[in-house]
């Protein structure tokens, strides 16, 4: 470990400087050409995100460290790194129709999209809680404001200050939870951390341990876990739906693998200590989930509750804190990204007269106005419900088979009675689409990217079991490095 | 016999295949229409032909699984597309592609509205049932399972009568519950055993306190199926608002998924386990078989009567499996069948008449014999097939069943026995009260007997029915050797036990 940074160090970080570099380019460019650029600017955005990716997948295979051992990047880094950054480029290209059409097209949307995926990836490879807590910041900051980017909205004001409140707080509690773990064991460092508390009794005092609840609180609320979910709603309902969208699936993605990497990585000895936590976290919020949704009437609001679940069962894998469980949890994010995305997608799309329309009860008879979209939203009904041989049924299937293998019969038990309890929410939307009598058809499709994603989306969601090795091999060696590691 | 080509892969997703040639149909609503009915009744007389290579090629001195294709699907958990049929389970592909044209030519008009996507649906409902029970890969077996509920979910929804919506979501939500226990099960096994692999679980011991937890996630899930009391209130509701084929596929198919589940999984893999609940399934039964008769006995509604019927009828096959005798067990898959045949052809007749009139309550009948004499008679064959009359199919079930009953519980067989009286006086009374009497009915001055298309639906049913009552040995062949190994692994597999509890003590 060295206090110099050299150019071989910057070698890991190498996708960051990249997203970073192209973030600020893109910020000069429209500055200079003004908000008339905002399409193009959204596709250089997407460009962006890919070259990054690019970036990221030439780069050697073999972890790695960076800034003092600060950053990290491994496999599990890279396979939701991959995940964020589909997840951000497809946001942004759902956006640019619905920004044009509601009148609030701005450069600055892409851009700060960009600088919220810059703070997921540093999120992601975080190794310290430092970093964890700068690449955080980041994010939570472009995300504020995007979530109030229809300025003159009430609602969307609205869901831009709860969020800033509640998060400011959340992180103030991550913050304090960090002092207290530093204060107590005297480093920051990941690895550091992780070798304190090995040996034959690892007994991490108590101070370390408060301080862990808060970090996770913190995090949690992050996730949007029960029960620190409060704001999810109120935040899909208000944020324009492009930036639900967003919400739903990129900052949610990142959050979880840093909490999994978190937990497991230093504090990995103290499983005993958080497993209880995390096995209540992912109860309440696939109870609360599951209930609060079936009276829900708007649709974003239903997503809001239904992702409150998914994260719920993506836990389920934390749980187990096994390899297998986070193995589940990769292959569950990975198809939770496509379903949400899809399913925003449908949202997108439901346009009468040029308004947009969010109710669930608008619906109704879409199986005959529009055909292909009521079977792409039935897809992905189905699969949030985890019927097979849908894709969502796989990751359930994963988390699940995680938590059976540790024994922990009780949660899988609730988690599968829960999402039997889910299904009927996800039932309904079916049958308002094809048991309900047709009201007046929506607009046809608003542009042609969005109804192209939304197929691929749906075709990925139906066939997924036909292939479905790579994205569990990925999701599987992403979580052994985990373990191996440690 | 082996063939060097994928039949069971064919037969399983032929009417997929079908489905997909649907889809792309484009044009006049009028034309859609025609064309999706013809290429669905080409896709499933396709299929079934297909199917009877099953029947041919088979070979009945082995019980070893046949047609056997396997190809690595999810390697990291060492599932594997795995088909193959035993002496039991090929009766129910055969059954599936079966009833299937059938189905598709009863709802030839039926079905007005929305053709297309109709048969799509029930083709894909087709693949999905055959290959369930081709499936020897756990995993596979759940993923076709469950996967049922989506098209039938929508055939209900969609086509279903009044209470559609209700009866969807009952039927959905009620066998969702009680899968998602048995995927947890079958998660748990296989951390207990290393493999989903359904031949190698079959030879498997599992610990015996373990086996006990499992069989009632199973049993949650099959006697949601079968339907067992008192599990059984979303099969009248379902049953109701069905379409008519969805009715017939309904209690033809869907309903011996759970038995057949419970002659799979439960009675081979957990046998301790089995001997252990054989008290609690012999009260459920008895109590099925006696109090829906007596519920039937009080119908008004003609479907909701025959519905009652099938879970009394599925109380005697759930009797026989677990008889756990040669008798039984072959009783209770000749009563599937005869099931399957003689409930969706009941079905299939209160379709006819309701097509004409469109109710189905009994009061607004009388009198049918002096216009409809065909169906009359057709009506009559099944009714007595149903009451189990010596020479039709329902008797040889019965009466198997009965005989393994008596060898194990005597009192069993003498309460199911009095499910049979009970069965006679109302379809009797239901008979005597549609067809005969006098025809004092306006409308029914006008009705019309069987048309052609009718009598082509009806005609292969009687045949089957008749031939089974009749003649049920090469039936009853196919099926001996894959019976007899079970019971045989039964008692193996029950003797090894008591060391196996004390070793596990």
């Amino acid at each position: 470990m060295s206090d110099t940074v050299t150019m071989a160090d910057l070698y890991p970080v190498l996708p960051e400087v990249c997203l970073a570099l192209m973030a600020m380019a893109l910020l000069m460019f429209g500055v200079f050409r003004g908000d008339k650029s905002t399409s193009s600017c959204s596709w250089l955005a997407v460009l962006a995100l890919l070259l990054t990716g690019v970036v990221m997948a030439l780069l050697p295979e073999e972890a790695d460290l960076a800034f003092g051992g600060q950053f990290v990047v491994d496999q599990f880094a890279r396979f939701m790194k991959w995940l964020v950054l589909i997840g951000s480029a497809l946001a942004v290209i759902m956006s640019i129709n619905y920004n044009a059409r509601e009148g609030i097209e701005r450069f600055e949307f892409p851009v700060l999209i960009l600088f919220a995926s810059l703070g997921m990836l540093l999120m992601v490879s975080a190794n310290d809680l430092i970093s964890l807590y700068v690449g955080l910041e980041l994010q939570s900051l472009s995300l504020y404001v995007i979530a109030a980017f229809r300025r003159d909205s009430a609602k969307s004001s609205e869901a831009g200050l709860k969020y800033f409140v509640l998060g400011a707080l959340s992180s103030g509690m991550l913050l304090y939870g960090a002092s207290m773990i530093y204060g107590f064991s005297g480093t920051t460092r990941f690895d550091a951390l992780s070798n304190l508390f090995t040996g034959p009794s690892p007994d991490p005092g108590v101070g370390v341990v408060v301080g862990l609840v808060f970090l996770l609180a913190g995090l949690a609320f992050k996730v949007s876990a029960v029960p620190f979910h409060m704001w999810t709603p109120d935040v899909y309902e208000g944020a324009p739906t492009p930036v639900t969208a967003f919400f739903a699936v990129a900052p949610k993605i990142a959050a979880i693998a840093l909490l999994v990497r978190t937990m497991i990585g230093p504090f990995g000895e103290l499983f005993d200590q958080w497993q209880q936590i995390i096995i209540f976290i992912s109860i309440a919020s696939m109870v609360i989930g599951a209930l609060a949704a079936i009276w829900q009437k708007n649709l974003k609001r239903l997503l809001a509750y239904s992702s409150i679940g998914h994260v719920g069962y993506a836990l389920v894998g934390l749980a187990a804190g096994s390899e297998e469980g986070i193995r589940g949890i990769g292959v569950y994010m990975a198809i939770y990204l496509a379903m949400n995305i899809g399913t925003f997608c449908c949202v997108l799309s439901m346009r009468r007269q040029g308004v947009l329309v969010e109710g669930i009860e608008d619906l109704a008879g879409l199986a005959r106005n529009h055909p292909m979209m009521a079977a792409a939203m039935a897809i992905f009904m189905f699969s949030m419900a985890g019927i097979p041989p849908l894709a969502g049924f796989f990751g359930k299937l994963y988390v699940f088979m995680a938590a059976v293998n540790e024994g922990l019969y009780i949660l899988a038990i609730v988690g599968v009675l829960t999402s039997v309890v889910g299904a009927f929410y996800y039932l309904r939307i079916i049958k308002v689409m094809y048991f309900d009598d047709p009201e007046d058809a929506f607009d046809r499709l608003p542009a042609r990217e969005i109804g192209l994603i939304m197929m691929v989306m749906g075709a990925f969601t139906l066939f997924f079991f036909i292939y479905p090795s790579p994205i569990i091999d990925g999701a599987g060696q992403a979580a052994s490095v985990l373990f191996s590691a440690g | 016999m082996s063939y060097s080509w994928p039949v069971l892969s064919l037969v399983t997703f032929l009417p997929t295949i079908g489905a997909l040639a649907i889809l792309l149909i484009r044009g006049d609503a009028q034309i859609v229409a025609r064309n999706a009915r013809a290429t669905a009744l080409w896709t499933a007389i396709a299929t079934f032909i297909v199917s009877i290579f099953l029947w041919t090629g088979f070979d009945a001195s082995t019980a070893d699984f046949q047609f056997v294709e396997k190809v690595a699907w999810i390697p990291s958990l060492g599932i594997n597309y795995h088909l193959g049929v035993d002496g039991i389970s090929v009766f129910f592909v055969l059954l599936s592609t079966f009833l299937t044209p059938l189905c598709i030519l009863a709802s030839w008009e039926a079905i007005e509205h929305r053709v297309k996507e109709y048969m799509i649906a029930f083709l894909i409902l087709e693949t999905l049932m055959i290959g369930m029970f081709c499936a020897l890969d756990f995993v596979l077996f759940y993923i076709f399972f469950e996967a049922v509920l989506i098209p039938m979910f929508l055939i209900i929804g969609i086509w279903g009568g009044g209470r559609r919506v209700y009866a969807a979501f009952k039927f959905f939500l009620y066998t969702l519950t009680g899968s998602v226990l048995m995927l947890i099960a079958i998660l748990a096994i296989y951390f207990e055993t290393e493999t989903t692999d359904i031949p190698a679980l079959l030879d498997a011991m599992i610990d015996p306190r373990m086996q006990l937890w499992l069989w009632l996630a199973f049993f949650a899930s099959f006697a949601v199926k079968v339907p067992m009391w008192p599990v059984h209130t979303w099969l009248p509701d379902a049953h109701v608002e069905a379409p008519t084929a969805g009715s017939v596929i309904l209690a033809g198919v869907l309903l011996k998924m759970g038995a057949y589940g419970f002659l799979r999984f439960s009675v081979p893999m957990l046998p301790y386990a089995t001997e252990y609940f054989t008290p609690l399934i012999y009260t459920l039964s008895v109590i099925a078989i006696i109090y829906t008769s007596l519920v039937a006995l009080a119908q008004e509604d003609m479907k909701k009567l025959i519905a009652y019927s099938s879970v009394a009828h599925m109380g005697f096959v759930t009797i026989g499996i677990f008889t756990l005798t040669y008798q039984g067990v072959q009783g209770a898959v000749v009563q599937m069948i005869s099931h399957g045949f003689v409930s969706g052809a009941l079905f299939l007749c209160v379709g006819v008449i309701y097509d004409r009139i469109h109710t189905r309550e009994i009061t607004r009948y009388g009198g049918l014999v002096e216009r409809m004499p065909k169906y009359a008679l057709v009506f009559m064959v099944f009714m007595l097939a149903s009451v189990g009359l010596p020479g039709t199919s329902g008797f040889v079930g019965e009466f198997l069943i009965l005989v393994g009953a008596f060898e194990a519980n005597t009192w069993v067989a003498a309460l199911a026995t009095i499910g049979i009286i009970l069965g006679a006086a109302y379809m009797l009374y239901l008979y005597r009260r549609v067809v005969f009497g006098k025809l004092e009915k306006e409308d029914l001055k006008s009705i019309l007997d069987l048309k052609p298309r009718e009598i082509a639906i009806f005609a292969p049913l009687v045949v089957v029915t008749i031939w089974m009552g009749v003649w049920p040995a090469p039936f009853l062949e196919i099926m001996d050797a894959s019976i007899a190994n079970l019971i045989e692994q039964h008692k193996v597999a029950m003797s090894a036990f008591p060391t196996a509890i004390l070793a596990g003590n």
